[in-house]
């Protein structure tokens, strides 16, 4: 570790004394986040079926989580940079152990057993992903050449097609989607990004006939037709647009979703929480929500401007733009419009190791928007 | 890296990132206004649709349960069934209160303290709405009662189920096995849609083997429920699909002899229909009624079954593993003749002492009291008489490795394949097995144990079975079968490309001696030939449960009779034309010949019998 890596430096002259820099929070991306929490505790208070037992638990998480954020922000966005690539083999290390040695439930494999606790390496890829392609593409001119383009491609599918294979489709969805809006950033050329989007259009039937399992066929025909599956995946369509339907402009009031706490409603406090929200709530309930993580990104967005290094604004802007792909996936699938892969709600969901991810990712933002201005 | 710094333009570079980040903000902008729309056309346009489908009359999806697939024997006789069973039920939400409704039905129909007990108990761990059980299999009148007084008991219901019935309780216990209640462990391998509704699965037997196919596939029912939940009328019904049927080869007539034959003693018996290697007959005893564990067995019925010294559930015929004594001398016989080791006219003195070189203590011969078999004992009398002292000197001769070879063609030493779950391997030792199980070097003395079927040497009831098949099929490979048919579709035989490859003359010589077993004067079977209008190949056995000096004289008498030893029997019939190959075992038996013979006589007269009779309507 660099010197100056550290750089909680009480006495640096001419610095900012504010309490907030200082100790590197972000004030408003802070308040943010702590409304965030509390709508997910109240949400999931009621969708649990009233129990203080997930609630509790999920509190702690959130503890763990904010504490493990104030670590992170501590750091100077150098020592990310440098560390990303140590942090990125770690991670794709770990990613080819699971497939040897993970363990996991109905079919799938994506938890390290360490003995003392259980890993998951592909919540760590959601963060290693983006910074390893920063930090890559940051070195280079910009927009970046052909080449790195190339390796930066590279970079992000290795981890995408080793998360698939566990196979856990909604994770991999989100390291793909940060491994490309990292080089979109940077500039990729209009070129390319159309030949990307005809060779995307040109992957679905190879995707479809070779790489998605029968399962995952089946969520996507679900979502055009959910009457054919009324036990599986359909039902819980079916039963999700009922429960926000059923909502109005201002719901049935807390507690008081017939659909979630009749327990129609399937997986109510981790994956399809937002319905239990909006059956209770209402569309304002929704629309609130909505604006609240519309802040946070926009809160993000300027951190991202601001931002001394090209590695800084762009591992800032992934991270932003990929938080909207949990809330759009999340929010899609649940009402309808999109196929079901699991994706929680971020600080909504019920789920130690996403929340504990989603926090580490804001400290490093947190570490983005205090580092000192350069003159 | 430095080159690219030179020509870099900072600048440049941040307006490039700051317009592609407009970009980005705008479709995130687009993409939540398209949520946004998604949700107000949920909530404020389609609201009324939405909020009746709630609100009023809720839609319940309901599962529907597959029948599971039936269990036919041979004949077409039902061995596994399913029988409606009703059931009490409360979801206490529906009710006003929970008590009274107890007091109530506790009024129209006996609720024991049990009952009441488990139904509090199980209360605490449902989740809201669910069903709770209060009462099970409510009789006739019980049920009419309920629907009579239906009006004022909000809450409770009688559900109706389908439970597995198996007809013949402890007579296919161990083959069929059971079902049960879906443990925990269970419930996280297997896929929950299809068992929505069903909570019942194929513990052992052929219910686990084919779970799959018995299992049939899930429907399902819309019904709108009032406010309270009750089930007012069915909207749209998708049909369960039952579970495949199976037809076994066993016949449980067949079965029924067989059980009965061995007359309480503990042992096992398999039957094979040598031409297809389909299984007539698998009886284990004792046995126990598989009907218990449907529901849940209670904790005395299991732990007395459990902790039974003649441990009932234990299946002996694919998990007791026994040394095969004297059964495998004729599948030894038939490797040394093949291989020139031996000839029909090699004979030998036998004075009921075996020395070998170097080694001062002898093997003896169980009837070295008489002085052994006396002179000119060739391989014919020595299968007869089962002579240990030629068998010691015919294994030495051959060797480990062949014997060792050939024994694993005639299905010894790993699991037949059987459709069943469970199966053990056995042992058929040959060096590399001694040295990887107990690090040690193979010696003559453990070829010499191993000649006689002692020793390491271990093997199930079903392959001794199967051995004594491929013997009267004079050498076809054929896996054994419980499944004759799935839905009247016939499933393939299982038979390996080669067969066993040993010359004909041999197997002629080796069925002439095992018929002599049976029908010759000094054959050890010879008391089952009475009476006898068809010819039976057999070969006898006797295995040591507990290990004797050599200048001891086993003493059934001075002995517990739980350390007497297994009495072993291997054979087939007809010898003309095999059609029937059995292999059985009688623990604590004492000797082949007088407690295990009789029992394959009284299959193999049951099976002759029924093969008359059905000839006979033929024509």
């Amino acid at each position: 570790m660099h010197r100056d890596d550290f750089v909680r430096q009480l006495s640096s002259p001419g610095g900012d004394r504010r309490p907030s820099r200082v100790l590197h929070i972000d004030i408003p991306l802070l308040l943010l986040l702590l409304i965030l929490c509390g709508i997910g505790l109240t949400v999931l208070y009621s969708a649990s079926g009233q129990s203080i037992f997930y609630v509790k638990r999920q509190a702690t998480f959130m503890l763990v989580g904010l504490f493990s954020m104030m670590i992170m922000a501590q750091f100077k966005p150098r020592f990310w940079e440098r560390g990303s690539a140590l942090i990125y083999v770690g991670g794709l290390a770990s990613l080819v152990a699971v497939l040897f040695f993970g363990v996991g439930a109905k079919g799938a494999q994506r938890w390290l057993d360490l003995g003392f606790t259980r890993f998951q390496p592909s919540e760590l890829m959601k963060i290693a992903v983006p910074m390893m392609v920063s930090a890559y593409l940051s070195k280079r001119y910009l927009p970046p050449q052909f080449k790195h383009v190339f390796f930066a491609t590279m970079a992000t599918l290795l981890p995408v097609f080793l998360v698939a294979k566990q196979p856990d489709l909604g994770t991999s969805l989100i390291i793909f989607s940060s491994g490309f809006f990292a080089i979109f950033l940077a500039g990729l050329g209009k070129r390319y990004l159309i030949s990307t989007g005809l060779l995307a259009l040109a992957a679905v039937p190879t995707l479809w006939f070779y790489v998605l399992l029968d399962y995952q066929k089946q969520r996507v025909l679900t979502l055009l037709n959910p009457e054919d599956d009324k036990l599986g995946a359909g039902w819980n369509i079916i039963q999700s647009t009922t429960a926000i339907g059923s909502g109005g402009w201002s719901g049935k009031g807390w507690t008081q979703g017939t659909q979630s706490q009749l327990n129609f409603l399937p997986e109510s406090h981790t994956d399809f929480i937002i319905a239990v929200l909006a059956e209770e709530f209402g569309l304002i309930g929704v629309l609130t929500l909505l604006l609240v993580y519309l802040l946070l990104i926009g809160r993000c967005m300027v951190i991202a401007l601001n931002a001394q290094t090209m590695f800084s604004r762009l591992v800032a802007g992934t991270l932003s733009l990929t938080f909207f792909v949990y809330i759009f996936v999340n929010m899609g699938m649940v009402s309808g419009i999109l196929p079901v892969v699991g994706a929680p709600l971020p600080f909504i969901s019920y789920g130690g190791s996403a929340i504990v991810t989603l926090f580490c990712g804001f400290g490093i933002l947190m570490a983005i928007s205090t580092e000192p201005k350069r003159i | 890296m430095m080159v690219d710094a030179a020509f870099s333009d900072p600048a440049r570079e941040r307006m490039l990132f700051a317009r592609r980040l407009f970009v980005g903000t705008l479709v995130t902008l687009i993409l939540s206004i398209v949520l946004s729309l998604r949700y107000f056309d949920l909530q404020i346009s389609r609201y009324e649709n939405f909020a009746t489908q709630s609100n009023n009359n809720r839609v319940l999806v309901r599962p529907l349960p597959p029948p599971r697939g039936l269990i036919y024997d041979r004949k077409g006789k039902l061995v596994a069934d399913n029988r409606p069973s009703y059931n009490l039920t409360i979801v206490p939400e529906r009710s006003d209160d929970v008590e009274q409704l107890l007091s109530d039905l506790g009024q129209l129909i006996t609720l024991s303290k049990r009952d009441i007990r488990r139904f509090r108990k199980n209360l605490k761990r449902r989740r809201p709405f669910e069903q709770t059980t209060l009462h099970v299999n409510l009789s006739e009148a019980e049920r009419a009662i309920l629907a009579v007084n239906g009006h004022r008991l909000n809450g409770a219901e009688t559900s109706a189920r389908l439970i597995r019935h198996y007809p013949f309780q402890d007579l296919f216990a161990h083959a069929i096995g059971y079902v049960g209640r879906i443990n925990e462990r269970e419930s996280q391998t297997i896929e929950s849609v299809k068992y929505s509704g069903t909570d019942s699965i194929g513990k052992v037997g052929l219910e686990k083997f084919y779970e799959s196919q018995l299992l049939g596939s899930v429907g399902s029912e819309q019904v709108e429920t009032n406010a309270r939940g009750r089930a007012m009328r069915v909207l749209d019904r998708t049909a369960a699909v039952p579970g495949d049927n199976l037809t076994l080869y066993i016949d449980s007539d067949l079965q029924r002899v067989a059980f009965e034959a061995f007359n309480g003693e503990r042992g096992a018996l398999v039957a094979i229909d040598v031409e297809t290697g389909g299984i007539l007959a698998m009886v284990s005893t004792p046995s126990y009624d598989p009907n218990l564990f449907v529901t849940g067995i209670s904790q005395t019925n299991y732990d007395g079954l459990l902790y039974s010294k003649d441990r009932p559930l234990f299946d002996r015929t694919i998990r007791g593993q026994y040394p095969p004594g004297s059964t495998i001398k004729p599948m030894f016989g038939l490797i040394a003749l093949q291989n020139n080791i031996v000839t029909p006219d090699d004979r030998i003195n036998d004075n009921g002492y075996y020395y070998f070189e170097g080694i001062e203590r002898p093997w003896r011969d169980h009837n070295f009291a008489r002085g052994g078999h006396g002179n000119g004992v060739n391989l014919s009398k020595a299968i007869i008489e089962s002579c240990n002292i030629y068998f010691y000197g015919l294994g030495v001769k051959t060797g480990i490795d062949l014997l060792s070879n050939y024994g694993s063609q005639f299905g010894l030493g790993s699991t037949t394949g059987i459709d069943m779950p469970g199966e053990r391997p056995g042992i058929m030792p040959n060096r590399a097995w001694k040295k990887g199980a107990h690090g040690q070097s193979w010696f003559n003395g453990d070829t010499i144990n191993a000649s006689i079927g002692q020793g390491f040497m271990l093997t199930t009831p079903l392959q001794l079975a199967v051995m004594s098949a491929r013997i009267a099929s004079r050498g076809d490979v054929r896996s054994p079968r419980l499944v004759k048919s799935i839905n009247g579709v016939e499933q393939p035989s299982l038979q390996a490309e080669d067969s066993i490859e040993i010359s004909a003359k041999h197997w002629d010589y080796m069925h002439q001696a095992m018929e002599d077993v049976v029908h010759s004067s000094r054959g050890t079977a010879r008391s089952i030939s009475k009476g006898l209008d068809y010819r039976i190949a057999g070969k006898t056995g006797t295995a040591q449960a507990i290990s004797i000096d050599a200048e001891e004289k086993y003493d059934s008498s001075k002995i517990d009779k739980r350390q007497w030893d297994h009495a072993l029997f291997v054979a087939f019939a007809p010898v003309e034309k095999p059609k029937i190959a059995i292999g059985l075992i009688v623990e604590n038996g004492e000797h082949g010949g007088s407690s295990a013979a009789p029992i394959a006589r009284a299959v193999f007269d049951a099976y002759m019998q029924s093969q008359q009779s059905t000839t006979l309507v033929r024509r």
